[in-house]
């Protein structure tokens, strides 16, 4: 406190934002708070905590300390002004649209989306009478002639989720803010370590920390996190900047300015929707972001290994990582990326369905399992599995043929990886 | 989008020394439990403050006396906190100079360079487009208990 040091490291961040030392107890790893409330001081400090006018813990719903040294750390390492922590990145991803969309709104997203958040945002905005374009991520003239007097929304993927097409955040913020809208960016497959979306002009980041971010596949969580510079008060925003209903008539953009949209989303939409993050798993995905620049530097490297290996077997008819692709891509990895195409890709086996399902069957030490991110070298099958519901005209959209492996490229040894890999191919 | 605001005029040692003041004049303090300037005297006053609420329109808030201008306070000013709008920020300026006030804190929004300027001159030092309970929060409070992002990396136990 004294002190005028600032410590800015990326490494020196993963491991200690969010988690001081406790100040009643001096426990240097993260207590894990696992109680469902908390007692208060006096009747006027309860009150003061529920009208939100004292940051204080009421109920494990909406706040637990444990969860907030999580919420802390991710939003530190994104450069967010804070964070909502959710019991998976898809309760994030509704929560996120719950709090800044109402019926009669409109939202364009990216056509190179994870197949569960393009079925969530079909079914579930044209329930809410919310309308919906797609449009393609890389040309983004096409999301400009998209807009609408209603378009509350644009929303894309740093790298999309399998195509690996990566999205140019800056022009399509520029974009969106022309047109006061703000643009949500899901960074799950970048992670912070190679991308920060709000350096580059994105409002609001959404994750998966089911992948990376926890890094060891034992919990499923989401996050929401703002960048506190769009102007819900713009006069677009009504729901956000108007007297809430739903907390006695509270302005919450008025009354909390950057941290309104975030407020309103913890007090009322993660209140009603109820999908709150346990303290176990928060501490386990805290614990795993300890570790993400390390991680991720291994994942990296391995994937751009195993990419090289698979576009020089004749078994393989394209490999989508960076590497190969347009040159346009290979500008935005080096603007966004460092070059990077991330740790999952996808490619293409010579054949369709059978020869897929063949490979995958002959792996042993990729793992046949529908996530990515884990510190262990993972493998599927889209068309048959995560991208299942999609329709064939979907499917293409998002880069997809009936051969299409996805790998989630692990932290083993390469030379390990690629000789499974040979071997999975020489059986096909 | 929104109007830039200079570095200095958020630079954490100030912001910092400006907390560990101890008496703040609420300009604007609002009655109405709803509003922002409510929220945040409540919580100055809750956190150990002696908050000075200053609005002509009122004659008590929260149990304080509340005073028409700055020059009504008959004790001196460590903070002059203001929730109004940017052109009224001149005049609070010059006031917060005649009553040797020590910080010029402007509000979420509250944007005047000429305010800036004359508080300046007057040897008044100033803060812009910040919230003093997120502020105090950040620094010395419980912010981060609600996930919200403090910048504050520390290994060492409160004391």
């Amino acid at each position: 406190m004294d002190s005028k040091l600032e410590f800015n490291g990326f490494h020196t961040r993963s491991v200690h934002a969010g988690a001081r030392p406790d100040a009643v107890t001096g426990s240097r790893a993260q207590p894990i708070h696992q109680t469902t409330s908390y007692v208060f001081e006096d009747p006027e400090s309860a009150a003061a905590y529920f009208n939100l006018q004292e940051y204080g813990n009421t109920y494990s719903r909406i706040m637990n300390p444990t969860v907030g040294a999580l919420e802390e750390r991710i939003a530190n390492l994104e450069g967010a002004v804070g964070g909502v922590a959710f019991a998976s990145g898809l309760a994030a991803q509704s929560a996120a649209l719950f709090t800044l969309l109402q019926p009669g709104d409109h939202v364009i997203a990216s056509k190179s989306l994870y197949g569960g958040t393009i079925t969530q945002l079909k079914h579930l905005l044209r329930k809410l009478s919310v309308d919906l374009d797609f449009a393609d991520a890389t040309n983004l003239d096409e999301w400009k002639g998209l807009i609408r007097d209603n378009t509350k929304l644009f929303f894309g993927e740093t790298i999309g989720n399998p195509s690996g097409v990566i999205l140019d955040i800056e022009i399509l913020s520029a974009i969106a803010h022309a047109a006061d809208i703000p643009l949500m960016i899901d960074n799950t497959f970048a992670t912070p370590y190679l991308c920060r979306p709000m350096e580059w002009g994105a409002d609001i980041v959404v994750h998966s920390v089911t992948k990376f971010l926890g890094g060891h596949g034992t919990s499923i969580g989401g996050v929401v996190l703002e960048s506190g510079e769009f102007d819900w008060s713009n006069g677009r925003f009504p729901v956000v900047s108007e007297p809430s209903p739903a907390y006695h008539d509270l302005e919450f953009h008025e009354t909390f300015g950057t941290f309104g949209y975030l407020m309103k989303l913890r007090a009322e939409t993660l209140r009603d929707l109820g999908a709150c993050m346990s303290p176990f798993n928060a501490f386990l995905i805290g614990l795993g972001v300890e570790t993400l620049p390390l991680r991720m530097s291994k994942h990296i490297e391995n994937a751009r290994e195993v990419a090289q290996f698979l576009s020089s077997s004749s078994q393989v008819d394209k490999v989508h990582y960076v590497d190969y692709s347009s040159s346009e891509q290979k500008e935005l990895a080096q603007k966004y990326l460092s070059g990077s195409g991330g740790a999952v890709f996808c490619f293409d086996l010579k054949g369709g369905r059978d020869e897929g399902s063949k490979f995958i069957n002959s792996l042993q030490l990729f793992s046949h399992l529908a996530n990515v991110g884990d510190a262990k070298s993972l493998v599927i099958h889209p068309a048959s599995t995560t991208h299942r519901q999609l329709s064939d005209e979907e499917l293409n959209d998002a880069g997809i043929g009936p051969g299409t492996i996805r790998l989630s490229v692990g932290i083993e040894d390469s030379q390990d990886l690629i000789a499974d890999l040979r071997n999975g191919l020489n059986e096909v | 989008m929104k109007e830039k605001v200079l570095d200095e005029w958020q630079d954490p040692v100030l912001i910092r020394s400006a907390l560990s003041e101890k008496r703040v004049a609420v300009v604007g303090m609002s009655s109405k439990e709803l509003r922002a300037s409510y929220f945040v005297g409540f919580y100055l006053k809750r956190n150990g403050y002696d908050v000075v609420p200053v609005n002509p329109r009122e004659s008590e808030i929260l149990g304080m006396t509340c005073y028409p201008s700055l020059q009504d306070i008959p004790d001196p000013i460590d903070v002059v906190d203001v929730f109004r709008e940017p052109a009224a920020v001149p005049q609070i300026a010059e006031e917060s100079v005649a009553i040797g006030a020590k910080f010029l804190w402007l509000q979420f929004g509250v944007i005047s360079h000429e305010g800036v300027s004359i508080a300046t001159e007057g040897g008044v030092k100033s803060i812009v487009d910040r919230c003093i309970k997120i502020e105090h929060a950040r620094y010395l409070g419980r912010m981060h208990w609600l996930g919200f992002n403090t910048e504050q990396i520390r290994a060492t136990r409160d004391r």
